[in-house]
């Protein structure tokens, strides 16, 4: 059985406290992400269940949202998430070689996972940072003017990270 | 030089921080605005002639003015800054530098509207710069004003941010509400208008991030004066991120009274385009408004000089000019490939359509299949009239404007660059080695002398 902790709870309140009596729903958003971050980076059906019981509405609401946007992972997914831009500006600046040099460096295909459960690559469409091109979402952060020395360097970090 | 009302303080060490930003002046058209009556505000809104800056450009005031206020029911003022557009990175620039100009502007906006609570709806990806966001809300109640009672007017207020969570269409303010509402972002058939029935079923005004930042120097400096920046119905200044093949790409401040060439060229804004190479073509507002080649992007048919302002962009209708839209400027230098490059957004409209309406869902895969064939070497000749006729199957026959969006940057492609994807088909060998190149993009256009 999933659970957040007792200071989770006070934040799910504190959220649900944003909107009028009644419209707790839109906590769904915010209380996913929430859920994601702790629940081991995605979204399986317990959880989704959890968070319905907390904001007391249908389990189907809660499938219906998370399974439309794209931020929410429905199926596991690695310790990082390579989430590279293919959209046109970024296209335009090499993003192309940049998802075949993932691919080839990490031995995945676009949705695929390594097998030692780091990496996930997943290509995405654009998230407004054109400018500076091309780029990649880990995390929280954005990691842009990509390059493969500058790849080289992020994939290195994030092993060595992973073996203390 | 062009004049800076929004990003004029932008390079201040410490501009994001209150203490900082209330000494250069900041907050100070809180304490004007909340002498004036709401309706005065909305007045002066309305003189700046202040268009949306999100992509529509419909008058602010005018939108305001249509927020209909009956006795008990509250209205809420909602921040649309789910800036996902793209080749649009303006909003984020904004919000991570100067988030306390927001803050500002939202205040103001919220006592003209009668908004006790404001959303700041943010895409979820920007998720750093919600932290951003929310420490400027908490400083500005810390300093009184955000709150009950603010400055002792009786006026209360508070700001919530929500993140998205990744879905381009709750750009549109319809879907934004629903998605604020805890659903999917499927966008409302209209009427009711949102200024009726929004969040909630309550009154809201949706305006973007830029639009709500601009209402502070409206308040600061009257609308009069601020409409007498720029020209013409293109009042005020406008926020241009620029990317694609230029040496400087990143947001600039225009006062939309300088011409694209000087725009493109100029080292005070983009710098030229890289390594010596010739410009091909652009998108001026946006990935959905129409691409135009180089030679009509820097002139109009008429052969006048394009001016970057909503109505000399817009000039030639689809037939030969754009769009402002939202002010992203993506620039294609001569190696560029106009199917490629067309064939990638055409993935994005797929990827992003709510699936709602059939012309939208099935027509976007279907143009990205074609357009993937022709890319690909296994293209037809009758596959090129088969997109115009998809294209223009979806325009128009949609409930939201994702579907004309999707539509336009194929239309536009097809017809300006037609022989490019002629060639492709013709030769799906070579195709597959070299592009097109410039060809005849960039020579002079001919005006007919009547």
């Amino acid at each position: 059985m999933k659970q957040f902790s007792a200071e989770q709870l006070n934040q799910v309140q504190a959220i649900i406290a944003r909107y009028p009596e009644g419209k707790q729903k839109s906590a769904l958003i915010p209380l996913l992400h929430l859920a994601q971050e702790t629940f081991g980076g995605w979204l399986d059906t317990d959880t989704m269940d959890y968070i319905a019981s907390l904001l007391t509405i249908k389990p189907i609401e809660v499938y219906e949202v998370a399974s439309f946007y794209s931020m929410f992972h429905m199926k596991p997914v690695g310790k990082h998430v390579l989430e590279v831009c293919q959209t046109g500006p970024c296209m335009l600046n090499g993003s192309d070689e940049i998802i075949a040099y993932i691919k080839q460096k990490l031995g995945v295909e676009a949705g695929q996972t390594t097998a030692d459960g780091l990496f996930t690559l997943k290509p995405v469409e654009c998230l407004g940072a054109c400018g500076y091109a091309p780029m990649m979402q880990l995390g929280k952060h954005y990691k842009e003017f990509l390059t493969k020395e500058k790849l080289d360097q992020i994939i290195e970090d994030l092993r060595i990270a992973a073996t203390h | 030089m062009s004049v800076k009302v929004l990003l004029e303080n932008a390079h201040i060490e410490g501009i994001r921080f209150y203490e900082t930003y209330r000494k250069n002046g900041g907050y100070r058209s809180v304490e004007k605005a909340l002498k004036m009556s709401p309706d005065e505000i909305v007045e002066e809104v309305k003189k700046s002639g202040l268009r949306g800056r999100g992509g529509a450009g419909f008058p602010t005031g005018m939108k305001w003015s249509f927020l209909a206020k009956p006795e008990g029911v509250p209205r809420h003022l909602v921040c649309n800054a789910d800036e996902s557009e793209p080749g649009t990175f303006k909003d984020r620039y904004l919000m991570e530098f100067l988030p306390h100009l927001l803050i500002e502007g939202l205040i103001v906006s919220s006592y003209a509207l009668g908004s006790n609570t404001t959303y700041i709806y943010i895409r979820g990806e920007y998720a750093w710069i919600t932290d951003i966001l929310e420490q400027a809300i908490t400083e500005a109640k810390a300093n009184g004003w955000l709150g009950k009672n603010i400055l002792g007017t009786g006026f209360d207020c508070e700001i919530y941010v929500q993140r998205g969570a990744g879905a381009y269409i709750c750009g549109e303010e319809t879907a934004l509400i629903e998605s604020l509402e805890g659903k999917r972002g499927n966008p409302r058939i209209k009427p009711p208008f949102p200024a009726i029935q929004g969040l909630w079923m309550r009154p809201t005004v949706v305006n973007n991030v830029e639009t709500l930042a601009a209402v502070v120097p409206i308040i600061n400096m009257g609308g009069d004066e601020y409409a007498k920046i720029g020209v013409g119905k293109s009042t005020g200044t406008k926020l241009l991120s620029v990317c694609g093949n230029v040496n400087k790409p990143g947001v600039y401040e225009i006062d939309m009274t300088i011409s694209v060439e000087e725009f493109i060229y100029s080292d005070t804004y983009c710098g030229g385009i890289p390594n010596g190479k010739k410009l091909k073509a652009c998108i001026p507002g946006g990935s959905s408004v129409p691409i135009l080649p180089a030679n009509l992007l820097l002139k109009t048919a008429k052969g006048e000089t394009r001016m970057m302002n909503y109505e000399s962009l817009a000039d030639g209708g689809f037939a030969t000019g754009s769009m402002m839209g939202s002010g992203g400027f993506i620039v294609l230098d001569e190696t560029q490939c106009i199917v490629r490059h067309t064939m990638s957004l055409a993935r994005f409209y797929n990827h992003e359509s709510c699936g709602q309406c059939s012309p939208c869902r099935e027509g976007t895969g279907w143009m990205y299949k074609i357009l993937k064939n022709i890319e690909y070497g296994h293209g037809k000749m009758s596959d090129i009239d088969l997109l115009w006729d998809v294209q223009r199957k979806i325009e128009g026959n949609t409930i939201c404007p994702l579907g004309d969006a999707a539509a336009w940057p194929v239309a536009a492609a097809i017809r300006h660059f037609r022989d490019e994807f002629e060639w492709h088909i013709n030769n799906p060998v070579e195709a597959q080695t070299r592009n097109y190149g410039l060809a005849h993009y960039a020579d002079p256009i001919h005006v007919p002398t009547v």
